[in-house]
């Protein structure tokens, strides 16, 4: 086992850990933060791939956004732990035997790709010349304008929906 | 070098592991979380393809995927927020009333 | 040409405008159209007559109707000396009663409809004689059925009106499914429908069979039979008479045009068109003679008795059809169509002059209650007195030629020929009393009716028809005066010749004189028995009554033939359409089907519906498992 192994195991393994501890939480605040540390972990995973810049977007967008919002709805509608409540549904062993066939089923999926397209141009010398960030714009600017430009439509989109949905109503 | 399949690998076991908070917690918060992990887990999966196929559209891919994450989050979450106006609860079995 | 057309067209048109337009524009004002159009009908024929006078006659295919393989028929007219009188006689009788509708109809809520009416039936009348082939002979056979039924049902809002409508239509209807199956079975023995082709090809099939309920018949027999039950349904014949007397409901404007000059003669035209066939088959001829000389006795003996005075002159004029039937089926053709032809004059002005009766007593119709109506009525009373005479056989009259003449021709016919024609002398002695009768208790003795109504003489455009008819009455005749008198007096006979033939028999001048000497001798002893009993001793009616008062109920009951035939026919008809039909059919089977289907539909959905819990999570367990299910079909399939 090299080391770049056993980092990549240390980091599978919690991010498993935590996504299981995660979605168990009574206390969504306490989901919350295992959220947190979850995406932390999952940005380090993408340094190991050579995605700096997709780390620093992961670390800032959900760690620091999406996560933050949670946190404000969660507080804002005062929910509680839940008291003594179930938290899972009543037919949570089928849900659980579904996940458990994806998984297999995704496996078995796994084993059956033949076909490897041929390699790109982005080797990761070519990503360490340029910079990670540099190679993100090159390539999304100039292929994926037209997806970028929607992508900002749906944020604009976003932004007044849920405006429009929260807001309270003028008596 | 980490194979790629075990980066596939950890992608399906999020993955599933989110489909499981998804379909079986009732609070709806929970449910929009185990959305989020699902959709870090197909993160994964790209970002790996990406570096192993040394492509960017991986990554390109990623980006809109966080993007439009977080746009949805936001939405669902203003639709928590008026549904909980409506009846004051979060419980996704207590919302029925289109039941046939 | 468009003179044949112009001819029933003109009647059509009138319906056509008096039918739109009547209700809204026309109302009172509808025999401006009508009365011109059956007019200018009547005056076209009488020049269609003169050409056929002089020989020429036509037979013309105007418009190509179906055509469908080997099956084509057209719609076309046969003028010819038969049809060529008979749309005379039509047109004519049409037109004097149109003008007395006038009159009658006066103030009537549905008088443009009455005229619309029988703008329709004349259109149908027409097309039946001029037609040449048989299915337009059906369609104007159903169509004035049809109108028969508009007129009769003409007051609706009475029940009994409208009842009569129907019994004459359904009635109608069992001859008419005999005369359907002879259509069709003529045309599958000859393959074609025209009267010119059948009528040659008849004489080649003379031996031909056909298996018949087990049994080798004759196929002309047949064919012939089928064809004379839809006379017997039309012309009131024995056993489907019963129609007549009850279709006295309608108007008597209809009772005269339809029910004594037109419609009712329809059969007896038919058996004449049809004389080539009927002449080859013997069994059919005496099958003719035997119903019309029954019938002409039966409804003579129904009609002594009756009161009400419409109801004796339709069984008179069953009697009369009766005679022609008679006529016909001992192969005297001429002598049948002659009688046609004077009985319509004599016929309908006995009920237009009863018309004029009722109209003057405000619609009442028992002879009882009437009575001494000679003095405050005399036009009406010397024009019944003129078709009396001429109905009961007084010489010099239209009806002495032409019954005389069918009572010797039938005298010829062999030994069944002579017992029919004893029964027809029987129903002459009959018809001059009950005739005679029925002016004594109308217009004779003492008024027997309401104080409150003043009879009086019916306006001039209700009395020149009379008028008219009644010098028809008596000259019609003229133009059949038997060869014993002179030369060539038959000149009707001559006319028709070319159509109906010669008929057969020949007997002594001795035997021929008998006969004429026998039937005046009992019309007048029929008279002088009727003034006896109502004019000299009017309580002998009343005695003999309480006398034979069995016999006297038989006769009043009409022998109880509608109760007869309410009993076996009617009542399990009506309880097989209740029990069977509607219970059954309609309420189990289809009501089931429309009601248990949607039953069906609504437990299936009920139990469906629970699928839609309205849970969120369980909608997304259920996607899921759609989504694995299709991944394992492709994982597994491939």
């Amino acid at each position: 086992m090299t080391i770049p192994q056993l980092f990549f195991a240390y980091f599978a393994i919690s991010t498993v850990i935590m996504s299981i501890l995660m979605i168990t939480r009574k206390n969504p605040v306490h989901a919350v933060l295992w959220m947190l540390v979850l995406f932390v972990h999952i940005a380090a995973l993408y340094l190991f791939l050579n995605a700096e810049f997709l780390a620093a977007i992961q670390m800032i967008i959900y760690a620091g956004a999406v996560l933050v919002l949670f946190l404000f709805v969660i507080m804002l509608l005062n929910l509680r732990k839940e008291e003594g409540e179930r938290k899972y549904n009543t037919f949570w062993p089928v849900c659980a035997g579904i996940s458990v066939i994806m998984v297999v089923f995704m496996l078995v999926i796994l084993r059956k790709i033949e076909v490897i397209p041929p390699l790109g141009e982005y080797s990761i010398e070519k990503i360490h010349t340029e910079g990670s960030m540099m190679s993100v714009g090159k390539v999304l600017y100039t292929k994926y304008l037209l997806p970028f430009e929607i992508a900002s439509f749906i944020l604009l989109v976003a932004i007044i929906g849920a405006v429009i949905l929260a807001k309270r109503r003028v008596e | 070098m980490v194979p790629l399949s075990w980066y596939v690998i950890l992608s399906s076991v999020i993955f599933s592991i989110g489909l499981f908070g998804f379909l079986a917690r009732r609070s709806l918060i929970m449910m929009f979380m185990s959305i989020e992990l699902m959709l870090n887990s197909v993160n994964i999966s790209l970002v790996a393809f990406s570096h192993y196929l040394q492509s960017m559209t991986g990554q390109i891919l990623v980006f809109f995927v966080i993007t439009v994450a977080a746009a949805e989050a936001a939405i669902g979450l203003a639709i928590l927020i008026a549904l909980y106006r409506n009846k004051p609860t979060v419980k996704v079995d207590e919302v029925n009333i289109l039941k046939g | 040409m468009t003179k044949y057309v112009l001819i029933p067209l003109l009647p059509l048109i009138s319906f056509i405008i008096n039918i739109l337009f009547g209700r809204r524009f026309i109302k009172h004002r509808a025999h401006w159209v009508a009365v011109p159009a059956v007019a200018g009908s009547f005056i076209l024929s009488l020049i269609v007559f003169m050409e056929v006078l002089n020989g020429k006659t036509q037979d013309i295919n105007l418009y190509e109707w179906v055509v469908s393989g080997d099956f084509n028929v057209s719609i076309g007219f046969l003028i010819d000396q038969l049809s060529a009188l008979m749309m005379l006689v039509v047109t004519s009788i049409s037109t004097l009663i149109f003008i007395y509708s006038i009159g009658y109809m006066h103030g009537d809520g549905g008088y443009y409809r009455f005229f619309a009416y029988l703008s329709l039936f004349v259109f149908s009348m027409l097309m039946l004689v001029m037609s040449n082939n048989f299915l337009l002979l059906y369609f104007g056979w159903e169509a004035v059925g049809l109108c028969s039924y508009f007129l009769i049902g003409f007051w609706f809002h009475k029940k009994s009106a409208a009842d009569a409508g129907k019994k004459a239509f359904i009635v109608n209807r069992f001859g008419d499914f005999g005369f359907g199956l002879g259509v069709i079975l003529t045309y599958l023995t000859f393959g074609t429908l025209q009267y010119t082709e059948v009528f040659e090809k008849a004489p080649l099939i003379l031996g031909q069979t056909i298996n018949f309920l087990g049994s080798d018949v004759g196929l002309i027999t047949i064919i012939c039979l089928l064809l004379f039950c839809g006379a017997v349904g039309k012309s009131a014949q024995i056993p489907l008479h019963v129609w007549l007397p009850d279709a006295m409901e309608g108007p008597t404007p209809v009772s005269a045009l339809i029910h004594a000059a037109t419609m009712v003669t329809a059969g007896v035209f038919m058996v004449a068109r049809c004389n080539p066939l009927f002449n080859l088959s013997e069994t059919a001829m005496q099958t003719v003679a035997v119903v019309g000389g029954v019938t002409a006795f039966f409804a003579a003996t129904i009609a002594l008795v009756q009161n009400d005075i419409k109801r004796v002159i339709a069984y008179s004029t069953v009697s009369q059809l009766g005679y022609m039937f008679l006529a016909l089926g001992v192969g005297a053709y001429t002598a049948g169509i002659f009688h046609l032809y004077t009985h319509a004059y004599f016929k309908a002005l006995l009920f237009l002059g009863s018309g004029s009766v009722i109209h003057a007593l405000h619609n009442e119709q028992n002879m009882q209650k009437m009575g001494g109506l000679k003095k405050y009525m005399p036009i009406t009373y010397w024009t019944f007195i003129m078709a009396t005479l001429s109905i009961t056989g007084i010489p010099g009259f239209a009806g002495f030629f032409s019954k005389d003449e069918i009572l010797w021709r039938t005298f010829l016919g062999g030994n069944l020929g002579k017992f029919l024609w004893i029964l027809g002398t029987g129903a002459a002695l009959l018809t001059a009393f009950y005739s005679w009768r029925l002016i004594y208790l109308t217009f004779h003795g003492r008024y027997r009716g309401d104080e409150k109504i003043h009879p009086h003489e019916s306006p001039p455009v209700m009395t020149v028809p009379l008028i008219i008819l009644a010098i028809g009455a008596v000259v019609a005749g003229w133009v059949g005066i038997p060869p014993l008198f002179a030369e060539h007096g038959d000149k009707i006979g001559e006319f028709l010749s070319p159509v109906l033939g010669h008929p057969e028999g020949h007997g002594t001048h001795a035997q021929e004189i008998m006969v004429m000497t026998l039937s005046v001798i009992v019309a007048l002893l029929g008279w002088i028995i009727a003034y006896n009993m109502y004019i000299r001793k009017p309580d002998l009616a009343l005695t003999l009554g309480t006398r034979f008062s069995g016999l006297y109920k038989l006769l009043y009951n009409k022998y109880w033939v509608d109760e007869l035939y309410s009993i076996t026919i009617v009542r399990p008809t009506l309880r097989l359409a209740e029990k069977v039909v509607l219970g059954f059919f309609d309420g189990v089977i289809i009501e089931g089907i429309v009601n248990g289907l949607p039953a069906l539909i609504d437990v299936f959905s009920q139990k469906f519906r629970k699928i839609q819990a309205g849970l969120l999570s369980g909608y997304a367990l259920i996607m899921t498992i759609g989504a694995i299910f299709i991944v394992g079909l492709w994982i597994f399939m491939r």
